[in-house]
């Protein structure tokens, strides 16, 4: 009976570590992502500070969201591991005495995965915060700078408010892009999800199902998946974007 | 109103589909009970037909075929001829389960394809065998007319491997791969004062020797092993009661030995966690590395330790062999005849030809350095004193992989051991790097191998 799937999908409770370890590694990944992104964007929508080799820059910050996601995880394996060469250069500059074992300890290893996809997808969000910058009344910003506005005022007055539409895109495609993170840890960790499982994503744990052909607890993780994914994207659809005042 | 009640009911008829759809729970195992049609078997006077397809994962059974087999004629990369019967090579390599993934899919229709499509003959390895050889997909060797005196000169364990659960031989390997330990001689002479295989085996004739080796290799700074993996094998092999026991998950006593000993080692620094195959795990076969001993079968010193780089031991002849605490094998190949075939008479003569047969078996140690199938002719060889490996210093280590072979006993092999190895050793990881105690590891890898396979309790 297809019940019963669901039944001792959450008997053990192992979902919601998981689910945890999802939305930990997405929000380690999100807050930086996110903060360089408006950074990046505001630098290169603003007129006034005539930034040169804009152009490059906006193709070279795109680049790493071209490479696979299983090839960099296979490049950070190596790069990190404890004999590479991050190890002998920190060991080298007296940093460290023993290696240190990034793919061992919880946070460490969590992190690097957060690092992997913010270096991978902050490109991408720059981009598409950039264009909602662009879009905004240049009027706006010279009445501004009329008025005697700094331009951190700026940005927190005028920019951001007026990017909220766009933000808000980009909150939850990240969020569900995040929900389904896999191919970067389970590269990285050749799907153990170590140390202690503790960078098992839901997707991982769907791929454990998937290849043992148990399709039963499989599909009904993807539509606890499925669930989860509308109700968060729901929460902050709610929370940030009904704004009343503009109408 | 009513477009409200269209929507509700869209949304529940959706919702409902979801959930039907999770309906077999299980999908149970892959190659599972299935059943083939026995319309065939080993019925010699029954017509034989023209093309006989082989599956396998890499070149090596083909290279056998064609430098041995007389009859066997090369047409092109994956065509041959033997007679008048056309050979077709279906080689997908095994990198990500492809070929056992295309396997199973092409069994499955096994039963419905035309004769001249089936499969006649498969490859297997050593630990996934049984889950070929447990179905009705396998034929008995007996069935082709092959019998136990035609197989009374090969060892046991090449047999044990392919022994389905009720006793039935069903297939055969023409090499044997047993495994012995190979120690690094400047070590040898530096820590222990001689690097004479007889007398190095006193050092590392049971693990509790092994273990006291140890540390006096920690002193002199080297690494017993370059890692807690290396040594699984050698306790997994010598297991008394299977991974599995009516259903139930069962952790044998020399596994647990296994994680009790490491642990000890890994605390005390003698040796290291990494993955088999890791750059880090390699590094031992540099004498910077500073290891003092692998275990491995022949190919393992012969074609992966780095022999053809300059200033690895291998180059320079460092490695000397000995038995070590345990007997054990890596590696292998299995022949299988799959049932519906229509060839029974090319496979046995294939199977006899490339198994049993003397002249064949000394061409093949002679030529591909291989380690055969065949008593007496190893037993000749490794007296041979014209024989030696460069690689290991002028030695002729086929006694000691003979001795080693001899007691190899694989009865409790099964189908679920190679999940069971890997996950075991991935879980303990943890415990050895003092992530987390004995206990969680244990629920973590009875957690990992019920992920695995579901029909399993603990």
């Amino acid at each position: 009976m297809g019940l019963e799937n669901y039944k001792s999908l959450f008997e053990g409770g192992d979902i919601w570590i998981y689910a945890k370890n999802t939305m930990v590694m997405w929000i380690m990944c999100f807050v930086p992502q996110i903060i360089l992104s408006l950074l990046l964007g505001a630098w290169f929508s603003d007129t006034r500070l005539r930034l040169r080799g804009a152009r490059f820059f906006k193709t070279v910050i795109y680049l790493p969201n071209l490479i696979m996601a299983s090839a960099f995880a296979m490049l950070f394996f190596t790069l990190f591991s404890d004999g590479g060469p991050i190890n002998s250069l920190l060991m080298q500059i007296g940093f460290i005495d023993t290696p240190y074992r990034f793919l061992s300890n919880t946070g460490s290893a969590r992190g690097l995965i957060a690092l992997m996809n913010c270096l991978m997808w902050f490109g991408n969000t720059t981009i598409l915060l950039m264009a909602g910058m662009m879009g905004i009344d240049t009027t706006l910003f010279e009445a501004a700078e009329v008025d005697g506005a700094t331009s951190t005022q700026v940005f927190f007055k005028i920019t951001l408010p007026l990017l909220r539409p766009i933000l808000l895109y980009v909150v939850i495609t990240s969020l569900i892009g995040g929900l389904q993170l896999f191919d970067v840890p389970q590269i990285l960790t050749n799907g153990t999800g170590d140390p202690m499982r503790s960078t098992m994503t839901l997707i991982m744990f769907l791929n454990k199902h998937l290849y043992s052909k148990n399709y039963g607890m499989a599909g009904a993780l993807s539509v606890v998946l499925f669930i989860m994914t509308g109700v968060l994207s729901l929460i902050v659809f709610k929370v940030s974007g009904n704004d009343k005042r503009k109408g | 109103m009513k477009k409200r009640l269209v929507s509700v009911l869209l949304c529940a008829a959706m919702a409902a589909t979801m959930i039907a759809g999770c309906g077999s729970s299980g999908g149970g195992s892959s190659t599972g009970e299935g059943g083939t049609g026995k319309e065939t078997g080993g019925d010699a006077a029954e017509e034989q037909g023209k093309v006989l397809n082989i599956y396998c994962w890499n070149e090596e059974f083909k290279t056998r075929i064609t430098d041995h087999y007389a009859d066997y004629e090369e047409v092109d990369a994956t065509h041959g001829k033997i007679g008048d019967v056309d050979v077709v090579w279906n080689i997908t390599p095994s990198d990500d389960n492809a070929y056992q993934n295309n396997l199973d899919a092409t069994l499955l229709k096994q039963a419905d394809a035309a004769a001249d499509d089936k499969i006649d003959i498969f490859l297997v390895e050593a630990d996934y065998a049984l889950k070929y050889v447990d179905t009705d997909y396998t034929m008995p060797i007996k069935d082709l007319g092959i019998t136990d005196a035609d197989l009374a000169n090969q060892y046991q364990y090449t047999k044990d491997v392919v022994t389905d659960s009720n006793g039935v031989l069903k297939g055969l390997s023409w090499q044997g791969c047993p495994g012995v330990l190979f120690y690094n001689r400047a070590a040898a002479k530096e820590v222990l004062g001689t690097d004479d295989p007889a007398a190095v085996q006193e050092y590392v004739k049971d693990w509790d020797t092994f273990n006291e080796t140890a540390k006096k290799m920690k002193d002199a700074g080297y690494t017993i092993t370059s890692s807690v993996n290396d040594s699984y094998r050698v306790y997994s092999n010598n297991v008394t009661s299977p991974w599995v026991v009516d259903g139930k998950i069962n952790i044998d006593d020399n596994i647990m030995k296994w994680v009790d000993d490491s642990k000890e080692l890994v605390d005390a620094g003698e040796t290291g966690t990494w993955e088999l195959w890791s750059d880090d795990w390699s590094k031992g076969f540099y004498p910077e590395g500073k290891v003092f001993c692998y275990f491995g079968p022949a190919w393992l010193v012969n074609f992966s330790m780095a022999a053809d780089t300059e200033g690895s031991i291998g180059n320079q002849g460092g490695w000397g062999a000995t038995e070590g605490p345990q007997g054990f094998f890596w590696g292998g190949t299995w022949i299988c005849a799959a049932e519906g075939t229509d060839n029974t008479e090319l496979i046995k003569d294939i199977m006899l030809t490339m198994t049993t047969n003397e002249d064949v078996m000394k061409e093949i140690v002679i030529d591909d350095d291989d380690f055969v199938n065949n008593k007496p002719v190893m037993e000749a060889m490794a007296e041979d004193t014209s024989y030696s490996s460069k690689i290991l210093g002028g030695q002729n280590p086929l006694g000691i992989y003979c001795a080693g072979v001899e007691n190899l006993d694989l009865s409790n092999l099964s189908a679920y051991d190679q999940g069971c190895n890997e996950e075991f050793q991935n879980a303990m990881k943890n415990y050895f790097e003092g992530n987390a105690t004995k206990d969680e590891t244990l629920n973590l890898f009875y957690k990992a191998v019920v992920e695995k396979y579901p029909e399993l309790t603990y």
